[in-house]
């Protein structure tokens, strides 16, 4: 194992990449941009049920990761997870509906914004849990090994999450079983409202890998292509029954821990600002355009399709109903679908059957 | 000649079975292969995996002691394609990797609205009596069942230990499966062809018109002694075994209840919000009319399993308290065992 580079690399990456895959990064991290925003926006209307947590300014990440992943492998993701879910292909209006708690909603509105998961694109879930979803793409990746299908696992987690023991185990495990999965540390420079330097010791966490026998790199979370690239390189190890690797990315996020709660006076005067000056879809935007790759009508384009895109799903979550209530009692168990809830509940059939009170068998 | 093998032997037939018969599972947890590396693999300190990596190689895996990591790997291995059957040794263990049990198995298919599915199984050794102490002897059932979304299965002997595991590896949901390690080298008779037994239907070990006795995991031999001590006493015992706690068969449960009147449940759990309180709750509320006395809990104190042989002995419910409790529903004797939870008369709910 080489020395993985433990600083961000200051000089810009070079672009490697077509015409078509550009489109296709530039039109996942403006389409997480356009839907965060948004979100940010209609918070304020109150007709969100719950919290968010938006991932604006760290999209060059989801992106970046994106770029490598088969349609077929797993991400299992955050409580800042609707990056995530954009970059791994799921339904815009589905997420919104769920979000916004209505009939329709990619859970069934038993999700949220905390939980969007979707097993038809490999998202294996938003957790609420910090760092509780990265023993579960261990156990992904494990899965593709025994039925040796070549897919990969992601395990996406934060600065916080990475003190988790979960976390600390799951390396190890990773390392020990050399599973396919590559852990992808989102570090924004806080764990709520407590910043890194303050819960994490070792300055890089990428470093920590380094104990489990694995590469640990770092990169410049808001450099779309440095991502790309190192996350290509830890993909095709994974892949290629190399084993597991560390990504630690570095990005700020530009809205608080979480809408409706943060009034950040965590942050020193004008942090958003200098995030935002640097911004990752800028960024990407200037390297493409001055490669002579897109030009700015492309881009224009990508925009308003986001802009619209997101603008229907925000009017479809709007528009729609509630829930049924029977969704209440529906899901908690495969094998028994009709197990009952006791004392029966309003939203049990029997209840409406007038078997209240009779006890389950009626 | 009936076929006879050790509780902890069925387990580990069923296992084979399913792991000959079904290459989407696979087995895992401290020491399943055990020994590695050395000249005679240990093959887990209690045999249910012994030599089990040479028969099904690649699907029997060592796994560090990281209850997290390896139960939450298990989840995200049963959600994508897998039937894990993962070896938790001491249910106490449970402690440093709840929040893969609780939060992430048992809600996982609820909140993908129902896409994902989690056919794990968290095998789990429970119980008193092997002199290990408070962290290694807890019957911790009652605090799963709690959680909507697991299965939970606790077999009182080796028939049912294989059927129940056959059906929990095939089962589509999570289960935690409490093997009693008092119970682990009892033999009994074990069929050599794969059966499962489904999961809520209770079985009823001897039928009797006098009192309900429902019995969890290995209490339900010490209500068997007990039944057979009030025979001769001239009182007649029905003894159920719920074989499951989640889904839990109510209907048969409710049914004696309406027979004979009376209910005692006999639970090695601590009391406190635990299996034999939901069972006496739910007769309580939906069979009240039925019940001539007031439902009676045997279980240990609320207390921590004890070491010392003497006062481990004195924790466990044993045949002599479960039939005091009978005579007390009976008022045949002072009802000096037991708690009242619920009664219809004034003169059934004399402090015990």
């Amino acid at each position: 194992m080489s020395a993985p580079a433990l600083r961000p690399v200051a000089e810009p990456s070079p672009v490697e990449l077509d015409a078509d895959e550009a489109v296709r990064i530039y039109r996942v991290m403006r389409t997480i941009r356009e839907f965060e925003e948004r979100l940010h926006t209609e918070f304020g209307t109150e007709e969100i049920p719950g919290v968010v947590h938006l991932y604006a300014g760290q999209e060059a990440v989801a992106a970046g990761v994106a770029a490598h992943l088969r349609p077929d492998d797993y991400v299992s993701s955050t409580h800042r997870g609707h990056g995530h879910a954009i970059a791994t292909g799921c339904d815009l209006t589905g997420m919104m509906l769920e979000i916004y708690g209505r009939a329709g909603g990619l859970c069934r509105g038993k999700g949220g914004s905390m939980h969007i998961t979707d097993f038809d694109r490999g998202m294996l879930g938003a957790n609420g849990i910090a760092g509780g979803g990265v023993p579960m793409a261990c156990g992904a990746a494990l899965s593709a090994k025994v039925r040796g299908t070549g897919q990969i696992a992601v395990a996406f987690l934060g600065d916080g999450a990475a003190n988790q023991g979960a976390v600390a185990e799951s390396l190890n495990l990773a390392a020990v079983w050399q599973l396919p999965v590559v852990f992808v540390v989102e570090d924004n420079g806080y764990a709520q409202s407590t910043g890194t330097r303050f819960h994490l010791r070792g300055i890089d966490v990428a470093r920590r890998a380094y104990g489990f026998g694995l590469p640990g790199v770092t990169v410049d979370g808001t450099d779309v292509l440095a991502v790309r690239k190192a996350f290509g390189t830890a993909a095709e190890r994974a892949r290629s029954g190399g084993g597991p690797t560390l990504l630690s990315c570095r990005a700020g996020r530009y809205f608080g821990h979480m809408e409706g709660w943060d009034r950040q006076g965590y942050r020193a005067p004008g942090e958003v600002d200098r995030l935002r000056s640097a911004d990752c879809i800028d960024r990407f935007a200037g390297q493409v355009l001055d490669a002579g790759l897109l030009d700015p009508a492309r881009l224009a384009a990508v925009d308003a399709t986001a802009a619209a895109e997101v603008e229907a799903a925000v009017q479809a979550a709007k528009a729609a109903p509630d829930p049924d209530p029977d969704e209440l009692v529906t899901d908690v168990y495969v094998s028994y679908p009709d197990y009952p809830s006791y004392p029966p509940h309003p939203a049990h059939p029997s209840y409406r059957d007038g078997a209240a009170g009779a006890g389950p068998e009626g | 000649m009936p076929r006879m093998m050790p509780y902890i032997q069925a387990v580990g037939e069923a296992l084979e079975q399913e792991m000959r018969r079904d290459p989407r599972v696979v087995a895992f947890g401290e020491d399943s292969i055990g020994g590695t590396g050395t000249d005679g693999p240990l093959g887990h300190a209690w045999g249910a995996t012994k030599g089990l990596h040479e028969k099904v190689p690649g699907r029997v895996l060592d796994a560090p002691i990281t209850e997290a990591a390896f139960v939450g790997a298990a989840v995200g291995a049963a959600a994508t394609g897998l039937r894990p059957v993962v070896d938790l040794l001491f249910v106490d263990f449970i402690g440093v990797c709840f929040d893969q049990v609780l939060n992430q198995a048992a809600k996982l298919h609820y909140m993908s609205g129902g896409k994902a599915k989690v056919p794990l199984v968290l095998r789990a050794m429970y119980g008193a009596g092997m002199r290990r102490g408070a962290q290694h002897s807890q019957a911790l059932y009652p605090l799963v069942t709690h959680v909507p979304g697991l299965e939970v299965v606790v077999p009182s002997n080796a028939y049912d230990a294989k059927g129940l595991l056959t059906q929990a590896i095939r089962d589509d949901d999570p289960v935690v499966f409490f093997e009693h390690k008092m119970l682990a080298f009892v033999p009994g008779e074990v069929p050599e062809e794969p059966y499962a037994i489904p999961f809520g239907q209770a079985a009823t070990v001897r039928s009797g018109s006098d009192c309900t006795v429902v019995a969890i995991g290995r209490m339900v031999s010490f209500a068997v002694q007990a039944a057979e001590q009030l025979a001769a006493e001239g009182i007649d015992c029905e003894v159920i075994d719920p074989r499951t706690l989640s889904p839990l068969d109510e209907p048969t449960i409710f049914a004696s209840v309406e027979r004979t009147g009376r209910l005692v449940v006999a639970d090695e759990a601590t009391p406190r919000c635990g299996a034999a309180a939901d069972i006496a709750a739910l007769v309580a509320q939906h069979r009240f009319e039925a019940l001539r006395a007031g439902v009676r809990m045997v279980t240990p104190p609320h207390a921590p399993q004890p070491f010392s042989p003497t006062l481990e002995d004195a924790f466990v419910p044993g045949a002599g308290q479960i039939a005091a409790a009978v005579r007390a529903t009976l008022g045949t004797s002072s009802g000096d065992q037991g708690v009242i939870v619920a009664s219809r008369s004034s003169e059934a709910t004399i402090a015990p």
